[in-house]
């Protein structure tokens, strides 16, 4: 110990900092500060925070998609309540349309046999009137004809004159009616 | 150790160790008493100092959101730090700090270390000038938070002025002024300078000391190893203690910090 001491000229006191390894030390210890503080541990501080981002990003990302999903589903089954109250109107309405068409056609079919009907009937007593007329005129000359054939004289004449035929017919006529 | 082993190659042990131990000569000019520049100590802590640059600038160079091992080691570490030191301690202000308490944690634990890694065997730290810097970093760096979160007078109120009665004050200003601003720098550099140079020459007590029965007296040789067995078995116990101070130093410096931003005394 004696020896060394003596070799190193002066006694060290170890409390007492040794100014040149205060200044290397600094130097070195700033160096290494600025390097690691600089460039390592922010972007250490990014990855974290990206992790962060990426784990919360995930779930935000899935919460959205799930809210999204949901409200599409709310969605279509409003749709699908509203086509079915949709499609019930449309074939009660369609019912009552039918049931309106029928009646129509109902009502125009009944006036339209009426009407045929009511023509019939008219052409008929038309043609009872034409054939009743005809017949009239017809069954007097043939009785005139007849009457002269055996009177042996022509009656016609005086037969339209007088009126004959149609008075005995008209008398024919009541008495048939009675 | 150039020191012990000149003393060993000279074939004498000198023994007890002695604080001259400490003091290594030169490598460059080589040999050269008290000459301070580039010696074995500055050179372990340019060494500390390019290991721990070239390791994180290396594993973090393209940091992925997946990270290989490599990155997740260093990642690690800083999340040991920012989550158990700066953050537990500080709240959430703490990340902040966290990329500065990383660099002193990993620079203590490295040149630490250096104590028990054969060849280097002693810490640069067992030279007080290295736990000096970090110590009055550490000073300037909570005045500085203080100074920046509350500003000078309310921080210089709440560090010196405790709640208490008035007639009472005129004995507690002194002490929280001295046990603030006085003894922290000095404990912190103490305290780790004490431990690694205890644990220095407690390793060298038990080498050394080896030698030196072995030289006395052949019949000592049995003792002689049960000494280098006890260097093993406190070369674990100084490992321990490495790992210790350095948290226990950048644990106090987020506890001076935090107690710096905190809004009540």
């Amino acid at each position: 110990m004696f020896q060394l001491a003596a070799e190193g000229g002066t006694e060290h006191n170890p409390i007492l900092p040794v100014w040149q390894e205060i200044v290397v030390g600094s130097i070195a210890f700033a160096i290494l500060c600025f390097v690691l503080m600089k460039f390592v541990f922010p972007r250490m501080e990014q990855t974290f925070q990206a992790r962060v981002d990426a784990i919360e990003g995930g779930i935000k990302r899935a919460e959205a998609a799930q809210a999204e999903a949901n409200q599409l589903l709310e969605q279509y089954r409003a749709q699908l309540a509203e086509a079915r109250t949709d499609a019930a109107k449309i074939r009660d309405d369609a019912r009552a349309d039918a049931e309106g068409i029928r009646q129509d056609i109902l009502a125009k079919a009944r006036e339209e046999s009426d009407r045929i009907i009511a023509a019939g009937k008219e052409q008929l007593a038309a043609e009872r009137a034409t054939i009743v007329r005809e017949l009239r005129t017809e069954v007097g000359t043939i009785a005139v004809d007849l009457a002269s054939k055996i009177v042996g004289e022509s009656l016609a004449d005086e037969a339209r004159r007088k009126g004959t035929v149609d008075r005995f017919l008209s008398g024919l006529e009541s008495t048939g009616a009675r | 150790m150039f020191g012990a082993a000149n003393v060993l190659a000279q074939g004498e042990a000198a023994f007890p160790p002695s604080v001259e131990d400490f003091y290594l000569p030169g490598i460059l000019p080589w040999g050269a008493e008290n000459s301070y520049w580039f010696t074995k100590i500055t050179a372990m802590v340019w060494l500390a100092v390019g290991v721990l640059i070239i390791f994180f600038l290396a594993t973090y160079r393209k940091p992925q959101l997946v990270p290989t091992k490599k990155q997740w080691l260093a990642e690690s570490i800083y999340g040991f730090v920012r989550n158990n030191i700066a953050v537990d301690m500080i709240g959430h202000a703490g990340v902040r700090f966290a990329p500065y308490f990383t660099t002193l944690f990993c620079f203590i634990l490295l040149t630490n270390l250096f104590a028990i890694v054969p060849f280097f065997q002693i810490s640069p730290n067992s030279h007080i000038a290295f736990p000096t810097i970090l110590a009055v970093i550490s000073y300037v760096l909570f005045i500085y938070a203080g100074i920046r979160h509350h500003g000078a007078g309310k921080f210089f109120k709440n560090s010196l002025i405790p709640p208490a009665p008035w007639y009472i004050l005129p004995l507690l200003i002194p002490i929280e002024f001295a046990s603030t601003f006085l003894f922290r720098p000095f404990t912190l550099a103490v305290r780790l300078f004490a431990n690694m140079f205890a644990g220095h020459m407690i390793l060298l007590v038990f080498t050394l000391g080896g030698f030196a029965m072995l030289n006395a007296n052949a019949w000592l040789a049995p003792v002689s190893v049960l000494s280098w067995v006890m260097t093993v078995a406190l070369t674990f116990l100084e490992f321990l203690v490495i790992v210790l101070q350095a948290y226990v130093f950048t644990v106090l410096t987020a506890s001076y910090v935090q107690g710096s931003l905190a809004d009540e005394h």
